[in-house]
């Protein structure tokens, strides 16, 4: 194949709402040594069915063998290979009250985020931007000395 | 029109034309049971082990067509019945196997023989149901019976909570299904089916490659007008055996592991590969990189995930092969047969040269003579099951397959203990037919506790062992590649055969020369009761010829042209 390289992409599954249909999905992922590096899922709106967004990796060939298998899953309808897509994700990290608070609602807000939650020991700020972006931002907060980074796995739609 | 879950069960059984249910009963499956005994819509065969049920539901399936049905408890019932789903997976066998499991408020909790089926059975079936209200119950079966026989084929699993059989409610049995999330694919593309045959008329040296979803599409008398018309050569997978019938002239024979020569020659050699319902399995196409290197490749396939999984596809048509096969013929009017007349001569010098042969004995029975005669003895009509191992690659070799379902065997999975079951399964389908299960030593006893079924219901089914007191294809993979050491495949001791099968109430035979063997086979399809023919054979015969694992197809080990055999007898 031409294309052997390891590229990252993000597949869009709408599945039918019923039970064990995530267990499918990734189970179809880890049986056939296909890799998940991020993974969302909830119900599309006034609907019987539900998205699931996959972050993975692999050459053309492991790509397309994804995107069938899936296709093959009973209660899978839709898979959709993102090609031009916006997509988001989401952290949440939480700092220490002791560190400079509006140094850290600056680089939130540069990040297009900001603080949204104060307590008496730790301080929460959100921040939903694309997936790199969200990296970067990780990366920088590092030195308010974070307590705990949770990231929402990335979201997509095609444009 | 109300009743309990447990009759919905049955009735929709009923409903699909199922004539015979193989399975085994237990606690959580009780309530259907009962009523099973109450209906007599169809009936039902006591095996004497899930796995057997399963393998039996599934040579049903495989020798009439049609859905096999096998039903059996929960926790240890639903996991011995795994290597069943297993092997009818692999093989996209269209099976429903309905498993009891404990009740509703009591999943999650480790409850008395609960196992999580439907997680287990998730990669080895097309579909599972955990069933979860006795409303959706009725849906539930007719989706599982539609989903198994349509499509690409493939077991599938409804796992029932004991409750549930036992609620009373209203029954009313789709007529219909509807899925929107599955809807297989029929009809080929015109355009792509149009490409394919111009490049079949380009071809000069095109081959036919025929899989086991020629059967399962039942397209077989298309692929020989096709042959016929196009005077293209053929070669056939091990699930493709009988698809062009063995006196076809066109037949090459078997490709891959141990196929014939001219077949796997023609396969290194072909400019323009048809493949039919086969799917590049590596037990025919041997390194990859060297597999059909100068061809072209138009890829039939139902599935659009086989097509371009391990062989860049050409030409893919995702369809089924009789749909694109009635369209794609008349598009071959007027094609050249000549054309091919060169590619068949070249075809036909391979054969001369390595033809599939052996070197026969008098002092000793050769596996493969015990095929060849016994193909002569049973006639034609005969149904061929085996288990997994020589004795299966010798059948598949000399066998004189007439027609697709003649021959069952678990060519994906491999399961050993296969045949017997399923040659109960093929039998119970055409009680009319002579049904022999060619088994080894090794893996007759993988299921021996079927003589007992075989025995109570008068299922006849000559289990013929070619005996070498070996676990012979795991030994001769230790004399070619492990220095002849034969770890743990010595099979010297061994059981009383004879009477182990009178021991259940079946027949058994010793056979040591050919003359006892002409005998024995008169005698048990005479005496119409299960039999034991206990066939001593050759020990050190090797099925040749091999391509070794991983090597080209064309790097073949062949059959020595005189008795040569080194090996100590």
């Amino acid at each position: 194949m031409a294309k052997t390289m390891n590229e990252r992409r993000v597949i869009s599954v709408v599945v039918m709402n019923e039970s064990s249909v995530l267990a499918r999905v990734t189970a179809l992922f880890a049986g056939r040594g296909y890799n998940i590096e991020s993974l969302t899922v909830a119900p599309i709106p006034n609907s019987e069915m539900s998205h699931i967004t996959i972050e993975t990796k692999g050459n053309a060939r492991v790509m397309e063998q994804i995107t069938k298998q899936l296709h093959k899953l009973i209660p899978v309808y839709k898979v959709i290979e993102h090609e031009e897509m916006v997509e988001k994700e989401m952290v949440l990290v939480k700092f220490p009250i002791a560190e400079n608070l509006s140094d850290i609602a600056s680089l939130a807000a540069a990040y297009n985020g900001g603080i949204v939650n104060v307590g008496r020991e730790m301080v929460i700020a959100q921040v939903a931007d694309e997936p790199k972006r969200i990296k970067h931002f990780i990366e920088a907060a590092q030195r308010y000395n974070p307590c705990e980074t949770v990231r929402s796995g990335v979201v997509a739609i095609e444009r | 029109m109300q009743m309990n879950g447990a009759q919905m069960v049955c009735e929709a059984i009923i409903a699909e034309g199922v004539k015979t249910v193989f399975g085994y009963p237990g606690g959580a499956i009780m309530h259907v049971y009962d009523e099973i005994y109450k209906q007599n819509g169809f009936e039902h065969i006591l095996n004497r082990h899930e796995q057997a049920a399963v393998h039996a539901a599934d040579g049903y399936a495989r020798a009439t067509g049609e859905v096999g049905v096998a039903m059996v408890t929960s926790g240890p019932g639903f996991t011995n019945a795994v290597t069943g789903l297993a092997t009818a997976y692999m093989d996209s066998i269209p099976m429903v196997v309905i498993s009891g499991q404990v009740p509703l408020s009591l999943i999650g909790t480790d409850g008395f023989q609960e196992i999580d089926a439907v997680g287990i059975s998730r990669p080895c079936t097309k579909h599972n149901f955990l069933v979860r209200s006795l409303e959706e119950l009725p849906r539930v079966l007719k989706e599982a019976f539609y989903i198994a026989r349509s499509g690409r084929p493939g077991p599938v699993l409804v796992d029932v909570p004991k409750d549930i059989t036992v609620e009373i409610g209203k029954f009313k049995y789709p007529d219909t299904v509807s899925i929107p999330s599955y809807k297989p694919t029929y009809k080929g593309n015109k355009r792509q089916i149009e490409k394919a045959v111009e490049a079949i008329k380009r071809a000069k040296k095109p081959l036919l490659y025929l899989g086991g979803g020629v059967v399962l599409s039942n397209a077989y008398e298309l692929v020989r007008k096709l042959a016929e018309k196009t005077q293209i050569p053929a070669v056939e997978t091990l699930m493709a055996r009988g698809v062009m019938g063995a006196k076809n002239p066109l037949l090459l024979g078997m490709l891959g592991m141990h196929g014939n020569y001219a077949s796997n020659m023609a396969m290194s050699e072909t400019d323009l590969v048809i493949s039919l319902g086969a799917r590049f399995d590596d037990r025919v196409t041997g390194k990859l990189s060297e597999f059909a290197k100068y061809a072209d490749v138009i890829h039939v396939d139902i599935d659009a995930a086989n097509i371009g999984k391990l062989v860049e596809v050409d030409y893919p048509i995702v369809g089924d092969v009789k749909r694109v096969l009635e369209e794609m013929i008349p598009l071959l009017e007027g094609v050249e047969t000549d054309r091919y007349r060169a590619w068949r001569e070249i075809l036909k010098r391979y054969n001369e040269l390595h033809p599939q042969s052996y070197i026969d004995s008098d002092e000793v029975i050769k596996p493969q003579w015990a095929i060849e005669r016994i193909g002569e003895l049973i006639g034609e009509d005969a149904i061929i099951t085996s288990d997994v191992g020589q004795h299966q690659m010798w059948a598949a070799q000399h066998y004189p397959f007439d027609r697709p379902r003649q021959w069952i065997n678990s060519g994906g999975l491999g399961t050993m203990g296969f045949g017997f079951p399923a040659a109960i399964g093929a039998k119970r389908a055409f009680p009319e037919k002579t049904v022999v299960n060619v088994t080894g030593d090794g893996s007759i006893l993988m299921n021996m506790q079927e003589l007992v079924t075989a025995a109570e219901y008068k299922i006849p089914v000559i289990n013929m062992i070619l005996n070498n007191h070996f676990l012979g294809m795991v030994r001769q993979w230790q004399t070619f590649f492990y220095e002849k050491r034969y770890s743990e495949t010595d099979l010297t001791f061994q059981p009383n055969w004879k009477a182990l099968a009178e021991a259940c109430g079946g027949i058994g035979y010793d056979v040591t020369t050919k003359v006892e063997f002409d005998a024995a086979v008169k005698d048990a399809m005479e005496q119409n009761k299960v039999c034991f023919m206990n066939v001593a054979v050759n020990r050190f015969e090797d099925v040749l010829p091999m391509v070794p694992s991983g090597g080209a197809l064309f790097n073949m080990m062949l059959p020595p042209k005189s008795e040569t055999d080194g090996e100590e007898k």
